[in-house]
């Protein structure tokens, strides 16, 4: 009867101290975190977007945590302790089948967009892995009032009626929304200073201020343009405008480009075409050089011929403000 | 039960035992096919992605039912099977409580189909990796664990024996150990925010570590001596590598969250600790390959010995993997990515279900005297090996191109793009493995309820445990 002591009663109150250290106790310490400088609460609406988030397993494919690596500066800047305090159940993830989603809502703002890619993520990126969610949407004859339809390319649109998102693709809308991320003050020194830092991609593009480089050009245009304007330049129709033939890509007085690049675009007429979806602003996300760098790539693109501008055409148009 | 034929020597307790481990068998091998069956969706989910749409088919639920069903209907049943009947054996004694057993089975099974049932319809506990299930129906097999633990207890308490054998420090530490997870992990207190994601750390760890790895080296401490009719190589070797792997596991789940918003010196300490891991890995892979010394050529003759083999090199390799991705440099590759699937895969299928198979493959004939077709055995064996090997392959090598495209800066589907062929090669691998799974469920039906190939005559069933 010692040996049986011992051995299963010794080892479990060994683990049992174990899993208090590791498990437990720093639970108690870190549920303690307080949230960020301007990080809130989530509101009813999007807490039950969030249910739906977790329902449907996104994070199986989604993270929602930025490490301080050059390779995720794309997605933010590296998360935060407090960044998590109104985060329970926790949606940090450990796989990135897709891209990170800790500021999506500022990466990604059209509305337009989201709800094209939730029904069918196929429709806005050919190659794309995700699942559809289009149950979360109701095919009508007639969108009801203050009601738009979803403007679903017609290859993926269904052949009768208009495509109108339901309460849970709403919900499910302001919850990525409400995914961004909120200024931290001395973030940068942070993680300078905690890691190794290899030298990032994004920040030599920054440094090559002479010349255009038409593979980056084009990186860039596929990291941050395709999704709404398509490799093709083509666009969608009604919901985003074609680059390809584009009045304003075309002209030679390039301000109105450069302008639409970085302070985004709404509400603008475009070949008679009037766009519900608003094209986001990129002053924040990418420098002058990337900028000049996507410009002349679409300017020497798909049969364009506008004259190509330099970073300094970029920051000119920049220093002037919105 | 009474179909279960026990070959010449019907004591009433052998054929109880014979029916638990049957049963307990059986219901496991149904959790497998329905696991990896859906297992096998996802995969081809990942090629075609329109394929059977809807809420109920969508990946995101599919994909922890997967899990879930693989680690606590499959992987969780089998080895607590085993466990009684190696506990049984060792200690020459009879089963504490039949019933207890048949209850404990019972409820693994609700859990696991209630588990199943919640995941499907979008009731997720949080998409907290392998505890997604609700937290009633975790309750649910809480009591199940703590009903085996009870059993397992009082078996080993009225043994026959002087000593305990080293087995039994395993399985019922296992047992133990995961009752302590299981509370852990349901407590809500301190489990907000950036709290939960320390538990998430600990708890994803320690329920494959100090569960299935226990219960796992349980079944090679007795299934090997028993294969070869030789003692254990080093018994005190295997004390060590008990207690080391007691304190040194618990500490290392935080190598899950690196370069995330966890304190650094929490992160710091787990990859410390996944280095000291390898003192019981290696000491415990050291000996059983010393204990098979100089009778590897028996290999081919004897399919139980081999599936343990593959067991035991998948326990020293996965395991080494685990303490080499555990380095920051290479987490900043390898995090994230698909490689860490091919890890899990390496792990918990290289090791934890290869050492199922050989024990149920080594102990369920003994129990039953009915043994599978030596056809059936090459064939799960073959396949299951080529399979998991195409499997994990070809994920490390797309999960290094993957987190390499991440570093060079490519546009992110640039990643997706590139996973394609490795996707479907992964596809492949899968499906051979469960066509494998397909033939074990034959063999088990030859050796429980079914016709088996050939009766065994009954063998005094005591491992040479005594002589070490
Ligand atoms: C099978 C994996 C998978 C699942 C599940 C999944 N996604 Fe995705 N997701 C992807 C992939 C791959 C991409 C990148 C290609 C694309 O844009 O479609 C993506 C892209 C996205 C994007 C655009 C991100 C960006 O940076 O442009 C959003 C937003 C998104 N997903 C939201 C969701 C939501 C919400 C869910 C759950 C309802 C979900 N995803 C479920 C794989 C997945
Ligand atoms: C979320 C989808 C979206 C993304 C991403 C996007 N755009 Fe747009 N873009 C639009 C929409 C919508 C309009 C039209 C807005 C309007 O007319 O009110 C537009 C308009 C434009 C225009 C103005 C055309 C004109 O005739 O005035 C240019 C130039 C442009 N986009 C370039 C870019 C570049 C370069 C990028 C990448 C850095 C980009 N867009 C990314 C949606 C997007």
């Amino acid at each position: 009867m010692k040996k049986l002591l011992l051995i299963a009663g010794g080892s479990t109150l060994v683990y049992a101290g174990l899993a208090l250290l590791m498990g437990v106790l720093p639970g108690i310490m870190l549920s303690q975190t307080p949230p960020g400088p301007g990080v809130k609460p989530l509101t009813p609406l999007e807490a039950e977007g969030r249910a739906i988030y977790v329902a449907n397993g996104c994070s199986y494919c989604h993270t929602q945590q930025v490490r301080p690596l050059a390779q995720d500066k794309v997605f933010g800047r590296p998360s935060a302790p407090g960044d998590f305090a109104y985060q329970t159940p926790e949606l940090l993830g450990s796989e990135r089948t897709g891209p990170d989603l800790t500021n999506i809502g500022a990466r990604q703002p059209s509305a337009v967009w989201q709800y094209i890619h939730l029904y069918n993520p196929r429709a806005v990126v050919p190659e794309s892995i995700m699942p559809s969610f289009s149950w979360m949407f109701a095919v009508v004859a007639k969108a009801p009032e203050g009601v738009s339809p979803v403007p679903v390319p017609k290859a993926f649109a269904p052949a009768k009626g208009v495509v109108v998102p339901t309460h849970e693709a709403e919900a499910l809308l302001a919850y990525l929304m409400s995914l961004k991320q909120t200024p931290l003050p001395g973030a940068d020194q942070m993680s300078a200073s905690a890691l190794p830092q290899p030298a990032p991609a994004a920040a030599a593009a920054g440094t090559a201020a002479t010349g255009y480089d038409p593979a980056k050009g084009k990186a860039l245009f596929s990291a941050n343009c395709a999704v709404c304007h398509q490799e093709s330049g083509e666009g969608l129709p009604g919901a985003f405008p074609p680059l390809k033939g584009n009045k304003a890509v075309n002209d030679d007085d390039a301000t109105q480009h450069i302008h639409a690049v970085l302070h985004g675009v709404e509400g603008v007429v475009i070949d008679g075409v009037h766009y519900d979806s608003q094209m986001p602003p990129f002053a924040d996300t990418l420098s002058d050089a990337e900028i000049a760098d996507i410009i002349d790539y679409e300017r020497s693109s798909w049969g364009n011929h506008g004259k190509p501008v330099t970073a300094k055409d970029v920051a000119a148009v920049r220093a002037k403000g919105k | 039960m009474q179909q279960i034929a026990t070959a010449g020597a019907a004591k009433p307790e052998d054929r109880a035992l014979a029916g638990v481990l049957s049963a307990y068998v059986v219901s496991a091998t149904a959790w497998l096919l329905f696991a990896t069956f859906i297992g096998v969706v996802l995969a081809y989910k990942f090629g075609a992605p329109d394929f059977a749409p809807g809420p109920y088919l969508t990946f995101g639920r599919l994909r922890p039912i997967h899990t879930n069903a693989t680690f606590y209907g499959f992987a969780s049943i089998a080895l607590v099977g085993l466990a009684y009947y190696v506990a049984v054996r060792s200690c020459r004694t009879a089963l504490y409580s039949v019933r207890l057993a048949w209850t404990g089975l019972w409820l693994f099974n609700i859990a696991a189909v209630a588990g199943t049932v919640a995941l499907d319809l979008g009731f997720s506990a949080g998409d907290l990796e392998y505890r997604e299930w609700p937290w009633p129906v975790r309750l649910v097999f809480l009591a199940a664990l703590m009903v085996t633990a009870w059993n397992l207890l009082f078996t080993v308490a009225r043994r026959n024996t002087h000593d305990i054998y080293l087995s039994n420090w395993y399985t019922m530490g296992g047992v133990l150990w995961t009752c302590i997870i299981a509370i852990v992990a349901i407590l809500p207190w301190y489990q907000y925010g950036l709290g939960q994601v320390a538990v998430s750390g600990y708890y994803m760890h320690n329920a494959v570590g100090m569960w299935f790895t226990p219960l796992a080296l349980g079944i090679f401490y007795y299934a090997l001596p028993k294969l070869l009719s030789r003692p254990i190589y080093s018994y005190a070797l295997g004390v060590f590598a008990f207690w080391t792997n007691l304190v040194f596991y618990p500490i290392i789940g935080a190598h899950h969250f690196l370069f995330s918003p966890l304190p650094w010196w929490l992160q710091t300490t787990a990859i410390v600790f996944s280095v000291a891991m390898l003192v019981p890995v290696l000491g415990g892979s050291a000996n059983f390959l010393l204990t098979m010394r100089g009778r590897f050529g028996e290999l081919h003759h004897s399919y139980p010995l081999f599936f343990i083999f593959i067991g035991v090199v998948g326990y020293l390799v996965g395991s080494t993997q685990g303490t080499v991705e555990a380095f920051r440099s290479l987490q900043a590759v390898w995090h994230l990515t698909n490689f860490t699937v091919g890890h899990s895969h390496l792990t918990m299928y290289g090791f934890v279900t290869f050492a199922i198979w050989g024990g149920v493959y080594a102990l369920l004939p003994v129990a039953t005297g009915k043994q599978p077709g030596q056809l059936g055995l090459a064939l799960h064996f073959w396949m299951a090996v080529v399979g998991s090997f195409i499997y994990v392959i070809s994920l490390s090598i797309g999960g290094t191109i993957q987190g390499l495209d991440w570093v060079r800066g490519l546009p992110f589907i640039q990643s997706v793009v590139d996973m394609q062929p490795f996707y479907i090669w992964r596809g492949i691998g899968g499906v051979l493995m469960f066509l494998s799974h397909l033939v074990f469920a034959w063999n088990v039906w030859r050796m429980t309820y079914g016709r088996g190939a050939a009766a065994l005559p009954p063998v005094p069933a005591f491992a040479d445990e005594e002589a070490a």
